[in-house]
């Protein structure tokens, strides 16, 4: 009897090996809300490959949680351009050459040697878009294009105001609102970004980003800081929102997919890669998420309303926006001491 | 296992059944070893090393974290050093929010129990039951409907208003009120139930002996209930303060997440762009010994009272 219970749990044991062996896997760590669940479906009914997704909600947290130990079991993670750099200079991406990709050409030229990334050599861009912030017309009606509607907001928005709970973009944001350098080292600079920043907070309702749409859209914030492709998710639910590329500047990023090091999965992950090259899956991303694809011949697969939506196209007097700058250590800690005076 | 009970000796065979081996303990204490004591040890020890930029430590010995926490050296770090109050005040915040949420969940849970436990035998356990049902859904599903419910356009403002009772929203989500209240409705049961185990085991015939000797209702219950069913009312305490001192998801998602509160502070340092870990160790720390300290006070309490008691 014994020795039957035992060569059949040897039989399971095997199978279920055989099982894993068989069935290749991919381990993707991305934002929350951003891939439509059919293009992952769509992978693995073209490749066999299962996806497993898990989610995060800022830069940070990605970075912390790969830091923390999650480094070698996710094979691709898609960080924002300054923290590709970060995550590049801790040692946590790995390499591959072009002729590993064979869409790699499909990258538009703008985007190939980005300073985040020299030639493209750990990541391919992803969706890129800018940071702002969306007010409700119905409560407030007079000139939005300035920063002044967060941070010294008119009586009508006073206390109905979100905030992205991310301290990099949030005080990237407001260094903006105040003309300063984003990595200052200034001591009456710092001191005045801190003054203002504990003035208008006052006048702020709630902190809150992976909430950012839902606030905005249920009309529980009549103004809330917001990415563009998530503002027009928000605007599709509630009409009367608009998003503001400001005259004081505005924040751009771009996501990445990049290849991550001790990936368990390096093929996989390169035939994702491959995959979200392609113009027909970069453009269902696009469609999804509502931000713009960083990849060539696009436009045939793009829903006609982004071509035209307010969030996607600045008005042609707005200014250029801005990229989020990596800051030295010390300059560094010196902004998160002023997040932390700002939540105490 | 199996053999070694039916092999030991009868003697050893009944002191397991009944209770007086430690054996029993061992699934417990292996579980509390590998999952309480030693995470618990690694942040002592985290909280005593140097940070790492972004996450991470490097392994050599400082009290930077314990420093950061109680002396503010301005944000250049060459002012004259005073008192930190900032992390102080966060923990003040805190505790004086889980301090309200536990006298909430006292006033509304001690008749309940109360009422729990005077019923017929049979129907407590439905009484029980209908306690545990809001349990079956996740926390993080509980605290966003209540969100839900309160928000300006959500149906108790719709409600209120359309029968008049106000003409305009009264705004409860964002504050303090919505926090208490996402507390409240969270830890209720905790406070309800040992407070039920103890009255139910009450011999009411005390009562009634008590209004035999002319005590009014209210004397009863101060002088002769509530002492005697202490312990539950105390456990009660216990489990709604705890938790509440370190929640997060209810002042993040009902309170706006405007201010730290403890849990938060520490979530930021492990998860935010700071990463100083050392110092979420640190505050982990400083919380871990505040509680033991009160923990200890009332372990001291109670033995004074068991054996001086009349």
């Amino acid at each position: 009897m014994r020795k039957i219970t035992m060569t059949l749990g040897a039989a399971a044991l095997a199978m279920s090996f055989a099982q894993s062996a068989a069935a290749e896997k991919l381990t993707v760590y991305h934002w929350f809300e951003y891939i439509p669940q059919e293009l992952l479906n769509e992978f693995t009914a073209e490749t066999g490959i299962e996806v497993v997704m898990d989610t995060y909600d800022s830069n940070e947290a990605l970075f912390a949680n790969l830091k923390a130990g999650g480094l070698g079991s996710y094979d691709v993670a898609v960080p924002g351009d300054y923290m590709v750099k970060i995550m590049n200079d801790e040692g946590m991406l790995d390499t591959f050459s072009p002729s590993e990709l064979k869409n790699f050409g499909n990258i538009m030229d703008q985007w190939v040697n980005v300073d985040f990334d020299m030639g493209r050599k750990s990541s391919i861009p992803y969706q890129w878009g800018s940071t702002s912030f969306m007010v409700d017309r119905n409560v407030y009606s007079g000139d939005i294009r300035t920063t002044d509607i967060i941070f010294n907001p008119p009586s009508e928005l006073k206390g109905k105001i979100n905030i992205l709970d991310t301290a990099g973009e949030t005080l990237a944001f407001a260094s903006l609102h105040m003309g300063f350098p984003q990595c200052s080292n200034d001591r009456a600079q710092l001191k005045e970004l801190s003054k203002m920043l504990e003035t208008a907070k006052a006048d702020w309702a709630s902190f809150n980003s992976d909430g950012a749409k839902d606030v905005l859209a249920s009309g529980d914030a009549a103004a809330g800081m917001i990415w563009n492709g998530f503002g027009a998710k928000a605007r599709a639910e509630r009409g009367s929102l608009e998003y503001s590329y400001p005259d004081q500047g505005y924040i751009v990023w771009m996501d990445n997919v990049v290849l991550l090091k001790d990936a368990p999965n390096r093929d996989a992950a390169l035939k994702f890669m491959d995959f979200l090259l392609e113009p027909e899956n970069a453009a269902a991303v696009t469609n999804y998420a509502r931000y713009t694809a960083g990849v060539k011949g696009v436009e045939a697969y793009l829903d006609p309303e982004l071509v035209t939506s307010p969030e996607n196209n600045p008005p042609a007097d707005a200014p250029a926006g801005t990229f989020i700058e990596v800051c030295a250590p010390e300059t560094q800690a010196l902004y998160d001491a002023i997040w932390t005076q700002l939540k105490k | 296992m199996a053999g070694w009970i039916t092999k030991g000796g009868h003697g050893a065979q009944t002191s397991i059944v009944d209770g007086k081996q430690h054996i029993l303990l061992m699934p417990a204490w292996v579980v509390i070893g590998i999952l309480l004591v030693i995470p618990v040890l690694v942040m002592l020890i985290y909280s005593f090393l140097t940070q790492d930029f972004r996450g991470g430590v490097i392994w050599e010995f400082t009290l930077e974290a314990y420093d950061q926490f109680f002396i503010d050296r301005g944000l250049f770090g060459d002012d004259p050093p005073r008192i930190e109050w900032t992390y102080i005040g966060i923990f003040w915040r805190s505790f004086l929010q889980a301090l309200f949420a536990m006298v909430f969940c006292f006033l509304i849970g001690f008749p309940t129990a109360y009422f729990i436990a005077t019923r017929a035998p049979k129907s407590r356990s439905f009484w029980l039951f209908l306690i545990t049902i809001p349990y079956w859904v996740n926390l993080l599903i509980r605290t966003v409907s209540m969100k839900f419910l309160i928000r300006d356009t959500g149906p108790l403002n719709n409600w209120l208003m359309s029968w008049g009772v106000i003409d305009d929203p009264i705004s409860m989500i964002n504050t303090n009120f919505a926090i208490q209240l996402g507390l409240f409705y969270s830890y209720l049961p905790f406070m309800v139930l040992p407070i039920y185990a103890s009255i139910e085991r009450y011999n009411f015939a005390l009562s009634e002996a008590a209004a035999d000797l002319y005590s009014n209702r209210w004397t009863t219950l101060f002088k002769v209930v509530i002492p005697a069913v202490k312990p539950g009312i105390i456990a009660g305490c216990i489990l709604v303060f705890i938790p509440s001192l370190g929640a997060f998801l209810a002042p993040d998602l009902l309170g706006g997440a405007k201010n730290f509160m403890i849990g938060s502070l520490v979530e930021e340092q492990f998860k935010g762009q700071s990463g100083d870990w050392p110092f979420g160790a640190a505050v982990s720390m400083i919380l871990l010994t505040i509680i033991m300290i009160i923990l200890l006070f009332y372990a001291r309490a109670q033995s004074r009272d068991n054996t001086g008691g009349h």
